[in-house]
């Protein structure tokens, strides 16, 4: 994508077998721009660089649509969206928290579909440069594209300019491109995870909402591991204590929540750059908590 | 759940604002500022739907700093008041309104203080005290009984503790911090913080 870009290779966007400009009229159709500088709140001629056919859903032809102002090529907030085969769920648990030794990222592996899971060996957890990871929450189709989008967009940055974007920047970048799918079905949360100039925790929603912190917890789970992450959650914990709370937070919200599950990821970010742990499977997890607390009571009875 | 509240005296304006940046029944954030400086003077409060607020205020306010850039004097509490509520209604009939209610509190050299209170629908009033958000409910009658034009700066913040207490008291959700800012001839001042411990 992002070489692309640089190579100003353009590709002619407009016959969709999706849909047909020419309901849409010979107006002047605007040329995906690679640059994002031109963004105006109006959000209405530029596109954020994204490429066209991004923006429009397959719609049925409808004279509402064709009356619509030709400037504006964001989905309407009441559009008639394609009517999904199932409902879309926004299962998972993911969290972030910042402390002495970097910034600690873990989530689940589950992708749920309503009530099934759709597959149990996902990863939320995706490197966008050496400095920075990005756990996701939402819609995992949603997620992995703008995922893959922030990550191009980001390396052309540091192609264009020589240096490397602020993480506060990026996660601007990142809501100001999303803005634009406010009001439609898209549903993306990510948490920013990185080091520059210190560790960094930014939380970013499709909802618009941009939040730097200390610790955020995203997804159905999440009220779970903030319960486990408010009581134990200090600055001053060791690196091996903040993997192992990250991972009993993670444990005990897949434990309750039936969309969170399966094995965690687990990420550690410092200023050397990121360093994945093994993937670990929260059923043995399971097994051992039980024996630990059937050890307990025995103790306890002795 | 958000709060915001404003208080107009003689030579100053105090406001306040809770601090907590909620998504759905989690607190994200315990110590989230909700005022956004537009000029040396000026003070937007913004409360709303997630994205909005923060896309609308910075937008007023890169607005309000360009006109400074491009005319050499800022613009004054009253026309930066009038232009927020012109684009936001401009925006309301649009395909994608902003959905923020605000309080512009500012001091004019030759008019004096002012607070302008501000909602979704782009309706302006220039008021001596507003509040918004559910709390403003339960606080509206505190100011009515004990607002006088003549407070003094410590008195203002004597009558905000109540607002607090009595949100503390009688308001279902938690809000057990406030930043508290004044704005007065000097320019803006931070306060400290309210925080209220448990009922």
């Amino acid at each position: 994508m992002a070489l692309e870009d640089v190579c100003s290779f353009k590709e002619r966007p407009v016959q969709h077998k999706w849909f047909s400009f020419s309901s849409l009229g010979d107006a002047a159709i605007p040329f995906p721009k690679s640059d994002y500088y031109n963004l105006r709140l109006e959000t209405s001629e530029n596109n954020c660089g994204v490429p066209l056919h991004f923006f429009i859903p397959p719609l049925p032809h409808s004279s509402s649509f064709i009356n619509r102002p030709l400037s504006s090529f964001c989905p309407p907030k009441n559009s008639m969206t394609v009517q999904r085969p199932f409902r879309l769920a926004h299962g998972t648990t993911t969290l972030g928290f910042i402390f002495q030794g970097g910034v600690i990222a873990a989530a689940d592996t589950r992708a749920s579909a309503g009530g099934l899971v759709a597959c149990p060996a996902v990863h939320k957890i995706t490197p966008i440069h050496s400095h920075l990871v990005v756990t996701s929450s939402g819609s995992g189709a949603d997620c992995m594209l703008w995922e893959r989008i922030l990550i191009r967009e980001i390396r052309l940055y540091q192609l264009r300019h020589g240096h490397r974007l602020s993480i506060r920047a990026t996660a601007k970048l990142l809501s100001s491109m999303l803005h634009p799918f406010k009001g439609t079905e898209m549903c993306v949360a990510l948490t920013l995870c990185g080091w520059d100039n210190g560790p960094k925790l930014i939380y970013v929603c499709s909802d618009g909402a941009r939040l730097q912190g200390d610790v955020f917890s995203v997804g159905s789970g999440s009220p779970y591991a903030y319960g486990v992450l408010d009581r134990e959650l200090r600055w001053s914990l060791s690196k091996g204590e903040a993997i192992s709370l990250a991972r009993e937070a993670v444990f005990r919200a897949t434990h309750r929540d039936a969309y969170s599950g399966n094995n965690v990821d687990l990420f550690h970010i410092t200023a050397q750059g990121w360093s994945q742990r093994k993937r670990e499977d929260l059923k043995e997890e399971y097994y051992r908590d039980k024996e630990k607390k059937g050890k307990k009571k025995n103790d306890k009875l002795k | 759940m958000e709060y915001l509240i404003g208080i107009q005296g003689p030579d100053f304006v105090l406001v306040a604002a809770d601090n907590v940046a909620a998504s759905s029944i989690i607190q994200m954030k315990h110590d989230y500022d909700k005022m956004f400086k537009l000029s040396e003077k000026i003070l937007l409060l913004c409360v709303g739907e997630a994205g909005d607020t923060v896309q609308f205020a910075e937008y007023i306010q890169k607005n309000v700093q360009l006109y400074k850039m491009r005319n050499g004097y800022e613009l004054s509490p009253a026309a930066a008041a009038n232009f927020t509520r012109k684009n936001l209604a401009d925006y309301l009939r649009s395909r994608t309104p902003y959905h923020v209610n605000l309080l512009l509190a500012g001091y004019d050299d030759t008019d004096g203080p002012g607070l302008y209170y501000m909602d979704y629908l782009s309706s302006l009033a220039k008021a001596p005290f507003a509040a918004h958000g559910y709390g403003a409910y339960l606080t509206l009658s505190i100011l009515d009984r004990y607002y006088r034009p003549d407070l003094s700066r410590d008195e203002a913040v004597d009558l905000l503790k109540k607002c607090a207490e009595e949100l503390n008291k009688r308001f279902i959700l938690n809000l057990p911090s406030f930043t508290v800012r004044l704005i007065d001839k000097e320019g803006i001042h931070d306060l400290e913080k309210l925080t209220l411990g448990a009922k």
